[in-house]
């Protein structure tokens, strides 16, 4: 098992700059997710960390060795693709045992990992079926077998639960993260479902446009966006923004929106300009003694909470609340915003501007 | 009626579909079975009129397109001892004696080399040249493909007097290699451009896997690409094979005596012994077989998709 460390990491295909210029860490035995949009970059890292693509510039490191520019044979090194990418020409077993044949190893050997690998994974029943008929889920398991019966240095995973049936997707998650549990072993996973990536990642790199938004746990990506970017693809419903013009000084705890005092975390840099108030829609109550008052435009209903669609003269919010609360479309209500919580941010830049709560997370992004 | 379905065809409609399948079939077969079935006439009953359909089989036909003969005079024949072999009394009964064999079983090995030399040629070249095209930048890639495909925009006869130019001062005329040569260079274009189709269908990601691995580039091709391509192999090389096997214009052109293949020496037997049309017709017959063996092994290749159901899409 290894660590990771990729350092200035650029891909250019032609004119088109797939990454740019990435850097970030993967700490030995880690589940790491790498999130963001289709076309974001997230796959070419991947792809690069693997040995399919050589980057343009930069380094990669594995358990401390320099393999950019590697052939991805040389690299010890698993992945798993989207499609599986299962020998159809051979049966489980066959394709299970391929990598080790490539090894030179012997057949007793062989055979012996592959009942092992088999047996964790519980697909020995199937072991002698052609990989054409199997359901996702068998199929999944093979290409995990495929991957980990080599005791690789690192495993990379590209979507592997994407082609997956929604209903059959929860449950491969939990077991894939209970195999990563079990086997301790350094794992980057693609993907762009942030569910998925806040559900099982260790720690999470938001990327956009190829460029890293955020780095960090994912409890610190959720509470604490570095950018407006990743306040927006993280959470659903995501996060509210107001918009407004004003300013904020270093140490003030307020802002004034629109002659409103708001409450926001300690800030540590001033400003001054088009600001964005940045709320979940968790921390938003619907109190009568809110100043801040809004219209009822729909609520859904999730069961222990339900989500309330508001008109207020900033714009639109979306705020969570507790399901017994009861709420009419076309009601007038107070609103009240947990302070505690805000994040302001830049408008122009979408950056976020330093306060007390997220003091040493923004260095990363 | 109790339901209608618009993906199942009702029983009027496979009726229908039915009957056009074996009139089809009866269209097409006819040709052959009039040529399988002279070949096993006597030489009256094939120029019988009207034609007959019920007749005494012979082999005369084969006998005679495997042998040559000689007349000779009533009282030389009766000088001879009796036949000692089948054919040799099918000869006789006709007033000759058998001088020798002919040349159709040299001209039939000729055509088994050339065209499956060519065919392995094209096929091996092809499978290389649009592995590299699907799967590597190669610069002016659709410029080169575009020539390679031009090469089909003509009849290749049309380049016959330059090519019986080339093939004399290259000393290729007459000759198995350059036969090979030449079938191949008008098949390539066919096999690059059918067989990168079929390469482009396989995901990248088999390969990819095989890197991974632990395989080298060319193993992951052998181990990974080729079995996937081998239902596209399998019909290029029928495609290919079909080709060089019928090709008669340049043979006819750059063979006449070592490298001749089989199409211009059956219109040969035609002039020999008089219209000797039952040994013409054995000689088709025969010259029918190896494409017909090779098509039907070759046909659950072509019938089953071994890439179905392993990849998601």
């Amino acid at each position: 098992m290894a660590e990771i460390v990729i350092r200035n990491l650029r891909k250019e295909f032609g004119d088109f700059t797939a990454v740019q210029s990435s850097s970030f860490k993967i700490e030995d035995g880690e589940f790491f997710m790498l999130l963001g949009p289709s076309g974001c970059g997230k796959t070419t890292t991947l792809r690069m960390i693997a040995g399919l693509e050589l980057p343009t510039s930069g380094e990669i490191y594995i358990d401390g060795e320099e393999v950019g520019q590697r052939p991805a044979s040389k690299r010890d090194i698993a992945f798993v693709f989207q499609m599986f990418a299962l020998y159809p020409h051979m049966n489980v077993r066959k394709n299970i045992s391929y990598p080790l044949v490539s090894q030179g190893m012997s057949k007793r050997e062989v055979s012996a990992k592959v009942d092992e690998v088999t047996r964790i994974l519980g697909i020995e029943d199937i072991l002698d079926r052609p990989v054409g008929g199997l359901s996702g889920g068998d199929r999944q398991r093979v290409a995990l077998g495929r991957a980990i019966v080599r005791d690789p240095k690192a495993f990379m995973m590209d979507e592997p639960l994407g082609a997956l049936d929604a209903e059959f997707r929860e449950h491969m998650a939990e077991e894939l993260r209970a195999l990563h549990d079990r086997m301790g072993a350094t794992t980057v996973y693609v993907t762009h479902d942030q569910l998925e990536a806040m559900q099982m990642g260790d720690k999470i790199v938001v990327m956009n446009h190829g460029v890293i938004e955020q780095f960090g746990t994912p409890q610190d990506i959720y509470d604490k966006p570095s950018t407006m970017f990743v306040a927006e693809f993280i959470g659903s419903p995501s996060m509210n923004f107001l918009r407004f013009h004003g300013q904020v000084h270093a140490g003030s705890s307020s802002v004034m929106m629109h002659h409103e005092e708001l409450l926001v975390p300690k800030a540590q840099e001033p400003f001054e300009g088009d600001l964005v108030y940045g709320i979940r829609p968790e921390h938003i109550s619907l109190n009568d003694n809110g100043t801040l008052r809004g219209e009822v435009r729909a609520a859904e209903y999730l069961g222990t909470t339900q989500i309330v669609t508001l008109k207020t003269g900033n714009g639109e919010l979306k705020a969570r609340i507790p399901s017994d609360q009861s709420v009419r479309a076309g009601e007038h209500v107070g609103l009240e915003f947990d302070g505690a919580t805000v994040t302001l941010f830049d408008n122009q830049s979408g950056r976020a501007l330093r306060s007390d709560l997220n003091e040493g997370v923004l260095s990363h992004g | 009626m109790s339901g209608y379905s618009i993906t199942e065809p009702s029983s009027r409609q496979k009726w229908v579909a039915g009957t056009l399948v074996i009139v089809y079939a009866i269209i097409t077969l006819l040709p052959l079975v009039w040529i399988i079935t002279t070949g096993f006439k006597s030489p009256v009953d094939a120029i019988a009129y009207p034609p007959k359909v019920v007749f005494e089989p012979s082999l005369e036909g084969y006998v005679n397109l495997f042998t040559t003969r000689t007349r000779i005079g009533q009282e030389q024949l009766e000088a001879l001892p009796p036949p000692a072999t089948w054919y040799e009394e099918i000869v006789r009964d006709r007033d000759m004696v058998i001088a020798g064999p002919s040349r159709y079983g040299e001209r039939f090995l000729n055509s088994v080399i050339i065209g499956f030399g060519s065919t392995f040629l094209s096929v091996f070249l092809g499978t290389l040249a649009a592995y590299a095209f699907s799967r590597f930048k190669v610069p002016l890639k659709d410029d080169l493909l575009f020539f390679i495909l031009s090469t089909r925009m003509m009849p290749p006869i049309a380049v016959a007097i330059p090519i019986f130019l080339m093939f004399r001062k290259l000393g290729l005329s007459d000759t198995h290699l350059g036969m090979i040569l030449l079938y191949t260079a008008v098949n390539i274009s066919l096999a690059v451009w059918l067989l990168k189709g079929f390469i482009d269908e396989i995901p990248r990601e088999y390969e990819e896997a095989a890197l991974i691995d632990g395989y080298t580039r060319f193993q992951a091709f052998y181990k990974v690409v080729l079995p996937q391509a081998a239902t596209g192999i399998a019909s290029t090389a029928i495609f290919c094979l079909i080709f060089s096997w019928n090709e008669y214009a340049f043979a006819v052109l750059l063979t006449s005596g070592t490298a001749q293949t089989a199409p211009p020496f059956i219109p040969t037997i035609i002039g020999v012994g008089g219209q000797d049309w039952p040994a013409v017709a054995a000689g088709a017959t025969l010259f029918l077989i190896p494409v017909m063996v090779f098509t039907i092994l070759l046909r659950k290749h072509l019938l089953r998709g071994i890439t179905f159901g392993a990849v998601r899409k």
